[in-house]
């Protein structure tokens, strides 16, 4: 017959069961989803991100340059007849640039915005006193070549834009609780300015038709987005109801009106030496595809876009200048 | 022999006299020339680790902020560098192609080193060598030191002989027209383990261990998470995480190999690496050399605690000059000054050549040989083309590239869109670790000509980006897309998406839609319960042409259908091929 254990041994023994169940125990309740609330998504309504300054009375909402084949000086002189870049940036400003820079294609083949109006647009807003600004853009090709082989990183960087090339660690995943975008990843350096400017180029676009200022959006978003194309007008239209910008600058020095969105071949491309300053998104896109051969009625998106309130395809009815 | 009573009384004196406390025996101290020469090839050492790890991060394509847009895109260094200098590349593909392809020219260099210094390549240089070094002095356990350790480095004649046989049948297969031999070339294995397994795998630790901090709602951590991602994605790996297929298995096999360092000192470089022996071979007229003086030898065996090559440096015995990795361990250790290096030294107790036996040699050239008759008559090269055998752009026609191709994985780590990846069976049992394209990971970039630049064999060719895209000339094709009319949206399932046909890089389009009106059913039931109502819709189905398609997989890619892609591309119609074609009209490029 052994010997009974000593009280001492009995305790130390009860005692180290004890703690390794209250352990446990703490770390059970500390992490207990009793009513399952983990599993619950909230929703609300719709989300805007509006970056627009109130609208000035004595100057345009739209401007048309036209007359010099030098990129940087339509793009300055439309900023000009909009009232200067001082209109839309105040001091201290974080300011989003968002070009297309969405192929691996230079820029004669007219696939990305030309890195000459994006470089002028860093600099004005530089000048107006912006503290930082950042030009961004998720491509479709590598963004790596498609950043390089489009200007915009050299031509960017050197008058002073902080590029950002797109990264995993870039996106994060936002709810936009729009019709048919729900919750996606999207661009952070954009969402976190204070002022966001879209950049876009007009391209011919073989589903929209039209790939503009609205379908520029697309570049915001990480994740499978190639699912958006099964009902691409709705989705450019959540987007657009989503980003209400600064500003936007079209640029359309030279277009893409065939073979698009990407192109290739410089007989798809055609100088138009024009570039277009629009306080509404929605009209910048029907005048746009005016340029490339389409009719705004034929454009799903705009419809949508202006049944929802967001700008009118109207666009002479606006504050109109042509510089 | 006299040394092999040796390690029980080095054993004992060792216990009482810590080694390195006292200097042992006469306590000669080592020349001056010889300690400093030792220190040269610790730094050359770590120079050119240095230097092919910075390579390997190199070699990807990193956006540069000063480039303008019309510049081609080009790597910055020669990444490929230590391909270029080993000779035993340049002979195997010059057995292959009756060809030293471009820069492989440098081995001459290695062979000039090896001729006069004896196998410093691999003592001094070799990469892969230096990784063994390093990890043969921090791996053994402390069982394996001492009395163990000086027994793992005698040299062990049938192990040692298994890397000459191993040679000569990669020779043999050579001869032939395989360059398999590049799966054991131990440049390529560190390329291949590090490059497509063991960086991708820091990466994703690193990203996840980053994660977290993003994650917290600490703004100087989620700074600090910000700044480290983009410091190492513009250093050593790139902003998204890449995939390789099969990659795992090149990661067990590297790190496998490293591990061996804990039995045996430099596994590798004694025993299995083909390269090694080529230089133990050439090693037979080199200059420089090793003299004895048995007669002072007391068999401290000090020389053999650090030898690297296992080459029997100790008296008594003949040295292998061989084996010989001329790390000047053995010298620095003697402390009776029986060893000396010099130039033209007396062989008389030098053995300079392989202990091989002709017959097994005549059988390993035989056995190499005879491998590839056997894997081409199988039916993977000519009656049963692969379809997912899709060769990089530029790759040369397939008999051609099996006899280029070192499997080196330069390719696949330089492709900016995780496009490439080592074939396991697709390209036969002769292809392994030949590079593939799965456009279903990565597509390949339209203007993007990178891999075949680092190649160092020209088993894909040099091509220059009009070269490649067609501008006034055919371009490079590398398969064919097909529709699976059953998966694909507007095809299938009457819904619009055709974001296969944005995508498709070519102008005009490779990928062209029809206008289609078709009847669709409503979703839901009708009013009074009964058969859902018929509507019609508005569509464009797309087809391919393909007269235009390029194979290039960028339709695949991004197809929507996400398991399995309702279009994909297989590697008929690529242009390489004479024989793995579709239409009457695709002449070879």
């Amino acid at each position: 017959m052994p010997d009974r254990i000593s009280r001492r041994e009995a305790l130390s023994r009860v005692g180290a069961a004890a703690g390794t169940l209250a352990a446990a125990a703490a770390v059970g309740l500390w992490r207990w989803d009793r009513h399952a609330h983990a599993q619950v998504r909230d929703s609300s309504t719709r989300q805007v991100r509006d970056f627009r300054v109130s609208s000035a009375p004595d100057q345009p909402d739209f401007v048309v340059a036209t007359g010099t084949s030098d990129a940087a000086a339509l793009t300055d002189k439309a900023l000009a007849a909009m009232g200067g870049m001082a209109r839309f940036i105040s001091r201290g400003d974080v300011v989003a640039i968002k070009p297309n820079i969405g192929w691996d294609r230079t820029p004669s083949q007219a696939a990305n915005t030309h890195p000459d109006v994006v470089a002028a647009l860093v600099k004005a807003a530089l000048d107006a006193g912006a503290k930082r600004v950042v030009v961004t853009d998720n491509s479709c090709n590598e963004p790596q070549r498609s950043f390089q082989r489009s200007g915009i990183l050299e031509k960017a960087a050197a008058v002073g834009a902080q590029v950002v090339l797109p990264a995993d660690n870039h996106l994060r995943t936002t709810r936009l609780h729009g019709e048919l975008l729900d919750e996606w990843p999207i661009l952070v350096p954009i969402l976190e300015a204070d002022k966001v400017i879209n950049v876009p180029i007009v391209k011919h676009h073989g589903l929209a038709r039209l790939t503009c200022a609205m379908k520029n959006w697309y570049g915001l978003l990480g994740g499978r987005r190639n699912r958006l194309h099964q009902d691409i007008d709705t989705s450019i239209a959540d987007l657009a109801t989503f980003m209400r910008p600064t500003l936007t600058v079209v640029d359309a020095t030279r277009v893409l009106y065939r073979n698009g969105p990407q192109g290739g071949n410089l007989a798809d491309t055609r100088q138009l030496d024009t570039v277009v300053a629009s306080l509404d998104q929605v009209a910048a896109d029907a005048y746009s595809c005016t340029l490339i051969n389409q009719k705004p009625d034929d454009i799903g998106y705009l419809k949508i876009a202006q049944r929802r309130g967001l700008g009118t395809m109207d666009w002479a009815s606006l504050k109109v200048r042509q510089v | 022999m006299p040394s092999e009573q040796l390690p029980s009384t080095h054993k004992e004196k060792g216990r009482d006299k810590p080694p390195g406390r006292k200097p042992p025996g006469s306590g000669l101290p080592p020349r001056r020339s010889i300690r400093i020469l030792r220190w040269a090839r610790r730094v050359t050492q770590t120079a050119t680790l240095g230097l092919f790890l910075f390579f390997l991060t190199q070699t990807t394509f990193r956006g540069s902020f000063s480039a303008s847009a019309d510049v081609p895109v080009r790597l910055a260094f020669p990444v490929e560098l230590f391909f270029l200098i080993n000779p035993y590349a340049a002979l195997v593909t010059l057995l292959t192609s009756h060809t030293v392809y471009r820069g492989l020219l440098w081995a001459l260099a290695t062979v000039a080193v090896t001729l006069i210094f004896g196998r410093a390549f691999c003592g001094w240089v070799c990469p892969f060598g230096t990784l063994h070094h390093f990890f043969g002095w921090v791996l053994p356990s402390r069982k394996n030191k001492g009395a163990a350790r000086v027994a793992a480095n005698r040299t062990h004649p049938v192990r040692q002989r298994v890397k000459y046989y191993l040679l000569y049948a990669f020779l043999g297969a050579a001869a032939v027209g395989s360059a398999f031999g590049g799966t054991f070339d131990p440049i390529a294995l560190a390329v291949r383990g590090l490059g497509l397994s063991v960086l991708p795998g820091l990466q994703y630790t690193v990203g996840a261990a980053l994660r977290l901090l993003a994650d917290s709602n600490v703004r100087v951590l989620q700074g600090v998470a910000d700044v480290a991602q983009f410091v190492l994605s513009r250093t050593l790996w790139q902003a998204s995480q890449f995939h390789y297929h099969d990659g795992w298995i090149l990661g067990v096999a590297f790190v496998a190999l490293v591990v061996l360092n804990r039995f045996i000192p430099r596994f590798w470089c004694r025993v299995l690496c083909p390269l090694g022996a080529l230089l133990g071979v050439t090693a037979r007229h080199a200059l420089v050399g090793m003299e004895k003086d048995h007669a002072r030898c007391t068999n401290c065996n000090l020389c053999l605690v650090h030898c690297q090559g296992a080459d029997s440096p100790q008296g008594g015995v003949t040295w292998r000059q061989d084996e010989c990795h001329v790390c000047l361990n053995c010298e620095n250790a003697c402390p009776e000054g029986v060893i000396r290096f010099r130039f033209l030294p007396s062989r008389e107790s030098t053995t300079t050549r392989p202990d091989t036996q002709r017959r097994t040699t005549l059988a390993s050239v035989a056995a190499g040989a005879a491998m590839v008759p056997l894997a081409r008559s199988a039916d993977s090269l000519d009656v049963n083309y692969e379809p997912r055998l899709i060769r990089p752009p530029g790759a040369v026609e397939e008999r051609e590239f099996l006899a280029r191709c070192i499997r080196c994985g330069e390719c696949m780590k330089v492709c900016p869109n995780n496009a490439l990846h080592p074939a396991l069976l697709e390209a036969g049992i002769e292809g392994i670790w030949t590079p593939i394209l799965i456009p279903r990971i990565g597509y390949c970039e339209h203007s993007c000509v990178l891999c075949g630049q680092v190649c160092p064999t020209g088993a894909i060719r040099r091509l220059t980006e009009k070269e490649k895209t067609g501008v006034d000339q055919p371009p490079v094709r590398m398969g064919t897309a097909f529709y699976d009319y059953g998966r694909c949206l507007p095809w299938a399932m009457q819904t619009p998406c055709i974001v296969c046909e944005e995508f498709c890089p070519t102008s005009p389009k490779a990928i062209w839609t029809e206008q289609v009106e078709v009847p669709l059913r409503e979703s839901k039931p009708a009013p009074d319960g009964g058969a859902p109502a018929m509507k019609t819709v508005k569509l464009q189905r797309p087809h391919v042409d393909p007269s235009l398609c390029i194979g290039c997989g960028a339709c695949e890619k991004v197809c929507p259908v996400q398991d399995r892609p309702a279009i994909y591309v297989t590697s008929v119609g690529e242009s390489r091929s004479r024989t793995n074609v579709i239409l009457l009209d695709r002449k070879p490029s």
